[in-house]
């Protein structure tokens, strides 16, 4: 269909391709261009320093322990969710969303305040030799709660238009629960556990907010990437923070490009349901 | 949103188990739900119900008459000015953004749509501490206009613009976000319609296309305005933090942490996270509404053609 009827292309168009140019694509390709300014070398140097593999190290593990925490804690939050009536359910379904509203330096505090050695969890923790704040374990909680949404918001529609007739059929032929859950439910859900995967862990990835007041940012232990770049940064290494930065970047891409995959195929599993 | 669809079929289905006295669901075991049950609520309440709680605890751990001193010292004060006139800017320019992207998108057919919206997506994708540093390649003293702006004395970095920047980049996709999938799915008749009886494009928009969106498009806006305000990684390296200056409410609540005022930094964070239930309320209010019920996936980018029928 080539028949243009509707007015406006040019006028909404423009405002569109100038303002995703000035405001997304030029910065972005700044960036770009400054981090190859730098030549093969320097670069290499730059990202593959000890202190630069150490912040990578703590933020893709704690970024998996926080993406793990969420997806059995999230699977089991939109199960309670969509198959369970219990008074306050409407209200925990929308604090649910907390983390995408609540401002990332707010989490920060509030969590760093809970999980000091004499915050409310903290203490009761200590006792018993679990440090949380100003340890990796501290930033697995930042993490897990800035990405808690992820993986409950795109299971829960899956969840909730599950065809009860699947579990009958399995129930029927003498299937346990747990064999139900684990040879019908849960290939099911695959396809939207895997996109809410790669959701929370990259967005883990990038966190920086939540995570620097309960992290302790000692280098080499407990410095995650995203710091790293602005100590760079505040350090006047401009070089240095735009070649982290760039390598963040490029995780980005390959997670987004990652995540369509999924979603993709999450899509064509749902559309045909 | 998914709450009311959920309901509705939970009701039939259990009506009908019962009537036909069929097997329980999985997972209906009343021992293992109690489990489940409290194994959620547990977490629910330390992960989500607790940090919301000490907000407000803190805040006013040494009574109401310190807190309001601490909201209303000049510098908390500035803060927050600073991050309402932010947000009056970003917001109404991302809010046109959006409605432009999502008439374009939606509306026509074009090479490059799919680069478009995987474009427009993108910022969701990037970390908050990237875009700053990229804002800093463009504007800053070290990037492509930082020489020209400072012969033309013309401040972008450490001050307001700046922080517009930075925040309109991280909010890019909020509004698009919702309108896309929804204009996607509503089609383009009505709006030929409209023109071929002779309405203008103007009018087209506001009397046939507004009226269907409205709810959908102030869905956007408010989660926009919440991350606006909320902002902290981007808008920390854009800024250059200087007190009383370009410290917006969130960067003003890390000073005052860090200067071990953490009664001042809660009372800060107070008004930030009642903004954030506001924003919960309000999300609430606009789903019921039909807003952000179109079944969308995550991201846009990469599946721009299948979206499916709208839920109701």
């Amino acid at each position: 269909m080539k028949r243009r009827v509707l007015p406006g292309l040019p006028l909404a168009l423009g405002v569109t391709l100038v303002y995703a140019g000035v405001i997304v694509v030029l910065p972005l390709a700044a960036l770009i261009f400054k981090a190859a300014s730098l030549g093969p070398e320097d670069y290499w140097r730059i990202v593959s320093s000890e202190r630069a593999f150490a912040s990578y190290r703590v933020t893709v593990l704690c970024a998996l322990a926080a993406t793990v925490f969420n997806l059995v804690f999230g699977l089991a939050l939109a199960w309670v969710l969509v198959r369970y009536r219990f008074p306050g359910r409407r209200l925990i379904d929308a604090l649910v969303d907390l983390p995408f509203a609540l401002p990332t330096a707010v989490a920060g505090i509030a969590l760093t305040t809970l999980f000091a050695t004499n915050g409310w969890f903290g203490a009761p923790l200590s006792a018993i030799g679990i440090k949380v704040a100003y340890t990796p374990l501290g930033i697995i909680v930042a993490m897990s709660f800035t990405s808690l949404p992820f993986i409950v918001r795109t299971v829960q529609p899956v969840l909730e238009e599950l065809d009860p007739a699947l579990e009958e059929a399995g129930q029927t032929l003498g299937a346990s629960d747990l064999s139900v859950f684990r040879r019908v439910i849960l290939p099911l859900l695959a396809p939207a556990l895997l996109a809410g995967i790669s959701l929370s862990f990259a967005r883990s990835l990038g966190e920086f907010g939540a995570v620097i007041f309960i992290a302790g940012n000692k280098p080499f232990e407990t410095e995650i990437t995203a710091l790293l770049t602005f100590i760079r940064l505040e350090e006047y290494d401009y070089p240095a923070s735009a070649a982290i930065a760039s390598v963040m970047l490029i995780t980005a891409f390959v997670m987004l490009a990652a995540t369509n995959l999924m979603q993709a195929r999450a899509l064509r599993y749902t559309a045909r349901g | 949103m998914h709450g009311n669809i959920g309901t509705q079929a939970k009701a039939g289905e259990t009506g009908k188990a019962k009537g036909r006295g069929q097997p329980p669901r999985v997972g209906d075991d009343p021992l293992f739900r109690r489990i489940l049950l409290a194994f959620v609520l547990f977490f629910v309440a330390i992960v989500v119900v607790a940090p919301l709680v000490i907000i407000g605890f803190e805040a006013f751990s040494r009574g109401a008459g310190y807190f309001a001193r601490s909201i209303a010292e000049p510098d908390t004060r500035h803060a927050i000015f600073l991050t309402a006139m932010t947000a009056l800017i970003a917001v109404p320019v991302n809010t046109i953004f959006g409605v432009a992207a999502a008439w374009s998108i939606t509306k026509f057919d074009f090479r490059g749509k799919r680069l478009l919206t995987v474009l427009i997506e993108l910022p969701f994708s990037v970390s908050p501490i990237v875009a700053g540093v990229a804002y800093l390649f463009v504007y800053g003293l070290q990037g492509l206009f930082g020489p020209a702006l400072q012969s033309a004395e013309m401040k972008i970095l450490f001050a307001l613009p700046g922080i517009v920047l930075a925040s309109m980049f991280v909010t890019a996709p909020f509004v698009a976000r919702e309108l896309i999938p929804l204009m996607q799915a509503q089609g383009r008749d009505l709006e030929e319609a409209a023109t071929s009886l002779g309405a203008s494009g103007w009018r087209t928009f506001f009397s046939v296309t507004l009226p269907n969106i409205k709810w959908a498009l102030l869905y956007g806006v408010v989660l926009c305005n919440s991350r606006v305000m909320g902002e902290f990684g981007a808008v920390s390296v854009v800024s250059g933090n200087i007190r009383g200056q370009t410290n917006t409410l969130p960067l003003h609540i890390e000073l005052l942490y860090h200067d071990y005022n953490a009664v001042g930094a809660f009372a800060a964070a107070s008004i930030l996270a009642l903004l954030a239930i506001v924003t919960l309320v309000a999300k609430v209010v606009l789903e019921r509404q039909g807003a952000g019920r179109v079944r969308r996936p995550a991201t846009l980018a990469g599946n721009d053609a299948v979206y499916p029928e709208v839920k109701t």
